[in-house]
């Protein structure tokens, strides 16, 4: 589509020019202008991203919106953008979500504001472009130059063992991205010197070249996600990241992780995915049950929505991994559904952190007193969180269940079992938060929500119900996509 | 074929808006303006209900899509109604007591901050109830499950600063959630292997599957459709309280009387008895199903109905008498005769509500005491909540000619001749519950309504456990006594004792024996166990005059006579049996330890589960050994080549970024 194939590029760069823009704007007196010029940067940016939407073919399973330009001819190497039925809704809810994180930030943050302000918009636009990217090589330099801003985010407004985390958090994801270049650059051999992600696609390979990529892909991507056991990082992130930090990393840069086995290991590996398959199947049912359970008794409400979190992402795995429509879709829905209702959880441990500074279950009771309508919006997301019908939270997991079931009793049955867990992790913090006679001077003191934190919580809010009452806009956009990749899959390579 | 689509929406999403508006714009706009538009939402929907009824009788009915939900492969999932003579039952009891209690609740909740909250939810649950029934779809159905289960979780917390109140609704939902599982299981197992969720579809298609055998376990080889119906009905045993599942109900009654009423008791908790009988073309294929539904239903209708005889709060007899009532219609599901237990369904949402109704204006009339300890000669100042009480009591021992013993002499005379296995023991369990039933519940009618009135005594006693609403003191004052309700409380109470005489006698033709139910709930011939019922049948007179002849009759006159005498005559002889007996009673004063069993071995077993997943698996496994021990080697080797970098992080950042700028910025310089 020629007409419109400026489109991703302005969804990448719009915000990091923005976010270059207001790092000049670092003076105290500049505050108010950094802010304004972010929101609008932000705004821009999810104006521009929503031509994918609109002008998207749900018939074609191709990559729209391509734009393919040489960049380094030497090894082949192209600035080539593209979005396909998988992609596309990513962008959006990136873009989305930088704009609600601005507006969150406007009060709460006054250190060093321009440029915490400049890293969200910078990684807003780098994840965009992970999404976006189908060159190998840039989606490799997205991928690693994403994790700067967040690195920053988390070391420099972050609680008090931030640098711990911040390391953590950096070693992790860095070691398994170091496994993805070797396999990246064996793939540039196999295809004659191509980077093109199509074409690492197509190339024949042998079940142990099959084998050791998806290895090299599972090591970067798994850690991303998180699964069990490479997962420890994600509770220390959280728990040290703002509310910003915390947002988008739940709601964002989880599902990049879940994002690269769509794009990678499933097509270009497609009999290893196949005959690994038990092991990841494994290894996300344990994530649903033993992080389950982890969350149940954490006392820090960050870490329980972060261990949550996990164990929603387990579902994500557990889909792709049946290799069915429901299982794929139902794994695509939970991404965005959970990118909604982590973010909105995080936001209300940030509503409340700003109040009281304590993520302390235990520092709360009967906040339901002080903040109604805060509580209205608590109550609703932590359902959300438990997946309850009408909710986005219910579609991808029963459709994940429901995928799950036609391929094996057992997956179906242990998965099922966060019907149980993920309504006692989340509703019994609910109970011990929100819920009783006012515990405290604290929460007697407490002031109800204001009105930019309720703009935010709303269109949350509406978000979350819209796509529970009715996802089939959502999964229109997939179908196509999703149908041409289980071919693919099943076809495999070896033949 | 109903042509009005429109119309049949309008029935759920009129509550619907009244929810909305009243819980969005009740706070500013005033109690009066959220009671009305909610009453009027609901009202509406009871009066289009009416019409729909009507079609039905006339043979019109409705099975279509509203939307489209989703599509996912070949299976399209739809949100859409079933209209037959079974919904149409169903939604003119909902929409009828729902009604009743809204009026109802005016008064009730009148001094209560949460006035226009509690309107909203009531509202909702309405609507919700709705979906759930209307259905025709599993989706749907389910959504419509959790949906009111999450409008009880809300109801039953109402309160929401009383400990007890946010303990139960946690409770309630999770024990739900549990019964859910098992639910969306069988759903599951539905869509596998059926390819749809559509009810009729499904019906169709399960023909073929009538001996398909599943493996889940190599060597373990199980029914598919006995699978499906098991699945199906754990669910059942969650939202309708049966066995071991019910545990969550009695602690329900911490939210206010009127919503233990339509939801606790008329409507949400028979929800899984009506889908039991919505899916009967696939229970009829499982007669371990069935089997295992007569088992759990006997189990709940006599050993929860030994524990209304020893509770003192009102409410409590009230919940223990519906957990046992709820018995009596799985057992008829049980037995095949899902007509019989929708039938008792609705006598039971009639009377019961009039019940907890009833139990709420003495309530209200005794200032917010609830234990009955406290009360007794109410019938002198209270003479409508007297009279209306009594026919509900009436109507609940199933004296011949009220409603109560039409369906529940069905249900004991069809359990009685059903051959699915276990039916001897609820035969067994549902005649001797008869007598249960008529001691307690006039065990709680004459404590409240005759003898020495003990209102004073509440002064002197310490013990609190039995407190009330939610108000700063409760009691009425010193030498004070109870005062009729308003006439919101009391007309509804009329209202609802109408039906609790009548609606049996004029409705038993039809619904056992004529049409009403024909293609609509399917019985395999080998399992027909009303058959026998059918032939005797001479009418409605002589089904009630031959039942002054029966066993059940003359057992609920002796359980009547005995709590008479027990608490009437000679109150010091349950005192000594309750002292002689004391280890049944303790028994039963903790509802035989279920609870305690269920705190200790789930919560608590789950909570240290995740504890040593937590600090073992990740914090020393994980994190101690794996991830810090690898930090510690690269630190040792980091440590020599530390000295010649600068140290801040901050620097290198900015170094890579850079670097991204860099290699990106070529790509600029290519494209000019």
């Amino acid at each position: 589509m020629p007409t419109s194939s400026y489109i991703l590029s302005l969804t990448i760069w719009v915000p990091i020019l923005a976010g270059v823009l207001v790092l000049f704007l670092h003076h105290e007196a500049q505050k108010p202008a950094a802010r304004v010029v972010a929101l609008v940067g932000s705004m821009l940016g999810l104006l521009v991203a929503i031509p994918l939407w609109s002008g998207f073919d749900n018939a074609s399973a191709a990559m729209q919106f391509v734009e393919r330009t040489a960049w380094i001819s030497r090894y082949n190497i192209h600035y080539a953008l593209g979005v396909d039925g998988i992609s596309m809704l990513f962008v959006l809810l990136n873009s989305f979500t930088t704009v609600l994180v601005i507006i969150s930030s406007w009060q709460v943050i006054q250190e060093k504001v321009s440029q915490y302000l400049a890293a969200f918009l910078i990684m807003s636009g780098l994840i965009n472009g992970v999404f976006a990217a189908t060159d190998a090589i840039l989606f490799y330099l997205f991928f690693e130059a994403m994790l700067i801003p967040m690195f920053l985010i988390i070391g420099v407004w972050g609680g008090p063992r931030r640098v711990y985390a911040a390391v953590k958090f950096f070693l992790y994801t860095l070691l398994g991205s170091l496994l993805m270049l070797v396999a990246l650059i064996y793939l540039y051999n196999v295809t004659n010197g191509s980077f093109d992600i199509l074409d690492f696609h197509r190339v024949p390979l042998g079940i142990t070249a099959q084998t050791l990529i998806f290895l090299a892909f599972f090591a970067s991507f798994a850690v991303k996600v998180p699964m069990w056991p490479v997962h420890t990082w994600l509770p220390d992130a959280h728990v040290e990241a703002p509310t910003g930090g915390s947002v988008i990393l739940a709601a964002i840069t989880l599902k990049i992780g879940a994002y690269g086995f769509l794009r990678f290991n499933l097509p270009i590996a497609p009999d290893a995915s196949q005959a690994l398959s038990g092991f990841i199947i494994a290894l996300s049912l344990i994530a649903v049950v033993y992080i389950g359970l982890v969350a149940l008794v954490q006392s820090d409400m960050k870490k329980l929505i972060a261990y949550s979190s996990i164990a929603h992402m387990g579902f994500v795995t557990l889909g792709f991994f049946i290799f069915n429509v429901q299982g794929v879709e139902g794994g695509l829905v939970q991404m965005i559904s959970h990118g909604f209702i982590s973010a909105a959880l995080f936001f209300c441990i940030g509503v409340l952190y700003d109040r009281v500074h304590s993520r302390e279950i235990s520092a709360y009771g009967g906040v339901v007193n002080t903040m109604p309508k805060f509580a209205f919006f608590a109550v609703l997301f932590a359902m959300a969180n438990s997946g309850l019908p009408a909710t986005s939270g219910f579609v991808g997991e029963f459709m994940v269940i429901l995928g799950a079931m036609k391929v094996n009793f057992w997956y179906a049955f242990v998965a099922a079992t966060t019907l149980v867990l993920g309504a006692a992790y989340s509703l019994w913090m609910v109970k011990r938060v929100i819920f009783g006679d006012i515990a405290n001077d604290d929460v007697r003191a407490l002031t109800d929500i204001n009105s930019r934190e309720i703009v935010i919580l709303t269109a949350l809010a509406l978000l979350i119900i819209f796509m529970g009452v009715y996802p089939k806009p959502f999964t229109d956009v997939m179908h196509v996509s999703v149908d041409a990749l289980l071919k693919h899959v099943a076809i495999g390579k070896l033949n | 074929m109903i042509e009005n689509k429109l119309a049949l929406l309008a029935i759920p999403m009129l509550p619907l808006i009244g929810a909305l508006l009243a819980g969005f714009l009740g706070n500013t706009l005033g109690r009066a303006f959220a009671h009305s538009v909610t009453i009027l939402g609901v009202a509406a929907a009871f009066v289009l209900s009416c019409f729909v009824f009507q079609d039905v009788m006339a043979g019109k009915t409705f099975n279509g899509a509203i939307y489209t939900w989703l599509v996912t492969g070949e299976t399209r999932l739809e949100v859409g109604f079933l209209i037959d003579s079974l919904t149409a039952t169903m939604m003119l009891v909902v929409t009828f007591v729902s009604l009743m209690v809204h009026i109802y609740s005016i008064g009730y909740m009148a001094d209560d901050d949460g006035y226009t909250r509690f309107f909203a939810y009531i509202a909702l649950f309405t609507f919700a109830m709705l979906m759930l029934v209307m259905s025709n779809n599993f989706l749907q159905l389910f959504f419509g499950w959790e949906a009111v289960g999450l409008v009880s979780y809300l109801l039953i917390g109402f309160w929401y600063k009383r400990p007890t109140a946010i303990k139960a609704n946690l409770k309630a939902f999770l024990v739900n959630r549990v019964g859910d599982f098992g639910f969306l299981i069988g759903i599951g197992l539905v869509f596998a292997y059926f390819g749809t969720l559509d009810y009729q579809v499904t019906f169709a298609l399960a023909q073929n599957f009538k001996d398909t055998i599943i493996e889940p376990v190599p060597g373990w080889q199980w029914s598919l459709m006995s699978a499906i119906c098991i699945g199906l009905f754990i669910g059942a045993m969650g939202k309708s309280a049966q066995f071991p599942l019910h545990v969550w109900l009695p602690d329900s009654m911490e939210g206010p009387s009127p919503i233990s009423a339509l939801i606790h008791a008329a409507t949400m908790v028979t929800a899984g008895i009506f889908m039991v009988a919505r899916m009967s073309p696939l229970f009829e294929m499982s007669e371990t199903a069935l089997s295992m539904v007569l088992i759990i239903g006997a189990i709940t209708a006599l050993f929860m109905g030994f524990l209304g005889i020893v509770q003192n709060d009102i409410k409590r007899v009230v919940a223990y008498s519906t957990l046992s009532q709820l018995g009596y219609m799985t057992v008829a599901l049980g037995a095949s005769a899902y007509s019989v237990a929708i039938f008792h369904l609705m006598t039971h949402a009639f009377f019961k509500a009039l019940l907890f109704l009833g139990a709420g204006s003495v309530i209200i009339g005794m200032h917010h005491v609830q234990d009955m300890r406290y009360m007794g000669g109410i019938r002198k100042y209270m003479k409508i909540t007297w009279i209306t009480s009594l026919i509900g009591s009436l109507a609940l021992i199933g004296t011949p000619f009220f409603s109560g013993f039409y369906s529940k002499d069905s249900i004991i005379e069809a359990v009685k001749h059903s051959q699915i296995d276990g039916s001897g023991f609820a035969y067994v369990a549902v005649v001797l519950g008869v007598f249960v039933t008529a001691f307690y519940s006039f065990r709680m009618y004459f404590m409240v309504f005759h003898g020495k009135e003990r209102f004073d005594d509440v002064h002197h006693a310490h013990d609190h456990d039995a407190h009330g609403d939610d108000h700063e003191h409760h009691g009425l004052a010193k030498g004070d006594k109870p005062h009729e309700s308003p006439w919101v409380v009391t007309v509804p109470l009329i209202m609802l004792a109408i039906p609790s005489v009548f609606i049996g006698l004029y409705t038993i033709e039809p619904m056992l024996f004529g049409n009403f139910f024909k293609g609509v709930i399917a019985v395999a011939p080998n399992h027909d166990s009303l058959a026998a019922l059918r032939s005797h049948f001479t009418g409605w007179a002589g089904m009630a005059l031959h039942g002054l002849q029966t066993l059940p009759f003359w057992l609920a006159v002796a359980g009547v006579t005995l709590a008479w005498y027990f608490y009437m005559k000679r109150p010091d002889i349950p005192a000594a049996i309750q002292q002689k007996f004391s280890v049944i009673h303790a028994l039963l004063d903790n509802k035989y330890y279920l609870d305690r069993f269920n705190e200790w071995a789930f919560a608590g077993g789950a909570r240290k589960i995740g504890n040593a997943l937590w600090k073992f698996g990740d914090v020393t496994i994980i994190d101690g050994i794996m991830v810090d021990g690898t930090a510690k080697v690269i630190g040792w080797f980091a440590g020599a080549a530390r000295v010649i970098q600068s140290g801040y992080l901050y620097t290198y950042a900015f170094w890579m970024i850079l670097g991204v700028f860099g290699l990106l910025s070529i790509v600029f310089v290519k494209l000019v």
